[in-house]
């Protein structure tokens, strides 16, 4: 099964989890057989730019494994995961294309519709 | 002839959106019209189908428990659940790792434990499938 999962909402749960739950789900579907594309859309598109994630402590206890979008993205990728960004998202935010990780497909808000209709199944997250 | 299938994903805790009685309104028009829904219970929504959830007076409002008469959605669910034992089924999981983390253990009779092949095989089986994502 091919499918499209639009991740717009960012870093919503991804310290207690320690990972971005649908980037998660993602790469189980894809072990599980799908053939799952990625496209970052929103403040999710922040998931693309280069970025160190430290452990947290809370006094005795803590986060020792927080999500690290980046290996996130490239897991999908390593597996064939095509990862689509909104420029106009970036230029929104002020990121530049040379603070991106390897291997983003940049696409133009106007191409989304396009993309979509390339995939049987289109999950918006 | 195939019968029609939904499937949903959903992710609201309890009590915290009016995404779940969305859902929960369109899975029980499903099952009306015939239409078997699986369910695929991913992060907080797993807690939707807990046991242990009771219903409470409400001072502010000057309620008693029986005129406050609060709803809760593992009463909702349990309805669904008995719609969904006729002609057209329910087939509500939730997801395992998700339960574990939440400590969701206890819920309505007719939920399952699964994962998320679980709902590819659910998404794969179906006419169609709707996300209903949190934010």
């Amino acid at each position: 099964m091919q499918i499209l999962n639009i991740v717009e909402c960012a870093y919503r749960a991804t310290l207690e989890e320690q990972d971005d739950t649908i980037l998660w789900l993602s790469r189980s579907l894809q072990n599980n057989g799908a053939d799952v594309s990625i496209l970052l859309r929103g403040n999710a598109v922040n998931y693309a730019v280069k970025q160190r994630c430290p452990p947290l402590v809370i006094g005795t206890s803590g986060i020792p494994h927080p999500t690290d979008p980046n290996h996130e993205l490239a897991q999908l990728q390593a597996k064939g995961t095509t990862v689509y960004v909104l420029r106009e998202d970036l230029e929104q935010r002020g990121i530049s294309t040379s603070q991106l990780v390897n291997g983003i497909t940049l696409i133009a808000a106007s191409a989304v519709a396009e993309i979509m209709d390339r995939y049987p199944q289109v999950w918006h997250w | 002839m195939t019968p029609k299938a939904l499937t949903l994903a959903i992710m609201d805790a309890p009590y915290e959106s009016a995404n779940s009685t969305t859902a929960f309104r369109i899975i029980a028009a499903a099952l009306k019209k015939g239409i078997n829904v699986n369910v695929f219970a991913y992060e907080g929504a797993v807690s939707l189908t807990v046991k242990d959830q009771a219903p409470h007076a409400n001072a502010v409002k000057g309620t008693s428990l029986e005129e406050e008469d609060h709803p809760t959605t593992r009463a909702l669910i349990s309805a669904l659940m008995t719609l969904g034992s006729a002609e057209a089924k329910l087939n509500w999981v939730n997801c395992g790792l998700c339960v574990d983390e939440r400590g969701a253990i206890n819920g309505v009779d007719g939920v399952k434990r699964g994962s998320p092949a679980d709902f590819l095989a659910m998404a794969q089986a179906s006419t169609t499938t709707l996300v209903i994502p949190t934010r």
